[in-house]
């Protein structure tokens, strides 16, 4: 189904970053969880929550309700630093082929390496 | 030249035209903001208040196995409203902004949690029809431009086929069982057939945004597509109910290889749009309440969270990560 609900008529886009809204104010928190022993914990999104231990509760009922973890680290979003996406070319797009090992041409009677 | 010296909105431009996904912290045009919080919000929006049709059984469900499978899966439709508010928050809105917008109605879910679950059988009804014509949408959103809304989007196509399974599995049920069972699955498939083919939305002839999300690859497939995809899966699993599909329409078009069906009621749809479905007002006010409810919850939390931090600096570290 859409939820892309249509636009009536004389309906306009609210603006944001001007809410009003006064909420118990929970800080964000970014959620990662370990799929299972031997693997990394890989970021599975976040949730709002008043500290660390309800975060990591509230992460166990919105990322891990299907046996997806084991184990599950949050952290405050405001404390990650993060590169500039603008600033990308400078920092990943500088390639040295030379550190790939296809870059060189073995014998092939040398066999496998 | 340096990647930083291209223009933005070409790199955006190239960036969609490779299909690569378009991440939080790229440059954006403002049109594809708003367009991308618009409908996340509205997604999150529609999982969180899908929850009440079907939480209107809950203490009703006929057996506990029943009742535990819709627990978990309103709860399912809590965590998919949760997956989106996160996507819809990386750009730049914040959740309680979100809350405000639903609640004042200046924001909206989809219409067809403004239908009443009247049986047993519309909880069957919803999983089958519903949850398939959203699987069929969302299935197509897993290659949405957005990349944080596309992750969300396949979390919650993975979580969402159970959805449809048990829906169907209660219709099977009912149709195997008396008449009267029977004919109360008729009658469910009867309130819920068209409102489900209509949430796919206006047709493409008159659908104003279509346009400008498929050029932005938002949208990879049009209303109409979607709809008929359902259309042409959904027949034969009636069929196999052994249920009438209330449309005298519906015939199988051996030219086309698809369904043909009758003309949708749009003005029935837009009056729910609009605000007058039978529960748009009832569906508010409970969230309203709801939200109302907690805040009392929220401020002890946030007293108690203050308190810690005083009492003990490093109480947020108590469990170290390992």
């Amino acid at each position: 189904m859409s939820y892309d609900v249509p636009k009536i008529e004389g309906e306009e886009d609210p603006t944001f970053g001007n809410s009003t809204a006064g909420t118990g104010g929970y800080p964000l928190w970014e959620v990662f969880v370990r799929a299972q022993r031997g693997l990394s914990h890989v970021h599975a999104g976040s949730v709002h929550a008043s500290d660390g231990e309800a975060a990591t509760q509230a992460a166990r009922d919105v990322y891990t309700r299907r046996e997806e973890g084991v184990s599950i680290w949050v952290v405050r979003s405001s404390e990650i630093h993060a590169t500039d996406p603008d600033d990308s070319g400078d920092w990943f797009d500088n390639p040295k082929i030379y550190r790939h090992p296809t870059f060189y041409e073995i014998p092939e009677e040398v066999g496998h390496m | 030249m340096a990647l930083t010296e291209i223009d933005p909105q070409e790199r955006f431009d190239a960036l969609i035209d490779h299909g690569a996904k378009i991440e939080p912290r790229d440059w954006m045009p403002d049109g594809y903001r708003q367009t991308m919080i618009r409908q996340i919000a509205q997604h999150a929006h529609s999982e969180v208040i899908g929850q009440q049709p079907e939480g209107n059984w809950l203490t009703r469900a006929p057996t506990l196995r029943r009742k535990a499978i819709l627990i978990a899966k309103v709860q399912d439709e809590a965590g998919h409203g949760l997956y989106l508010y996160s996507a819809a928050e990386t750009l730049g809105v914040s959740r309680d902004e979100l809350n405000e917008l639903l609640h004042t109605g200046r924001q909206k879910y989809s219409s067809i949690f403004n239908y009443p679950t009247l049986t047993w059988a519309d909880i069957g009804a919803v999983g089958w029809l519903v949850d398939g014509a959203a699987i069929t949408n969302q299935v197509m959103l897993t290659r949405t431009s957005f990349g944080p809304y596309s992750r969300a989007m396949v979390k919650i196509c993975k979580e969402e086929s159970f959805h449809q399974r048990q829906g169907y599995e209660i219709m099977l049920a009912l149709v195997n069982g008396t008449e009267s069972q029977k004919a109360m699955a008729q009658d469910a498939l009867d309130r819920w057939w068209w409102p489900s083919i209509s949430m796919f939305g206006p047709p493409d002839a008159e659908s104003t945004h279509t346009e400008q999300s498929q050029k932005w690859k938002i949208k990879l497939e049009t209303n109409d597509e979607l709809r008929q995809k359902f259309v042409d899966m959904t027949v034969p699993q009636a069929e196999y109910l052994g249920l009438k599909m209330p449309d005298p329409d519906l015939a199988w078009n051996e030219e086309r290889g698809h369904y043909d069906f009758g003309d949708i009621d749009w003005d029935d749809f837009w009056e729910v749009v609009k605000g007058n479905g039978p529960c748009n007002r009832e569906r508010i006010a409970h969230k309203v309440k709801a939200w109302d409810d907690g805040a009392w919850v929220r401020e002890a939390a946030m007293a108690h969270a203050h308190k810690q931090r005083l009492a003990e600096p490093s109480a947020d570290a108590s469990r170290k990560a390992e």
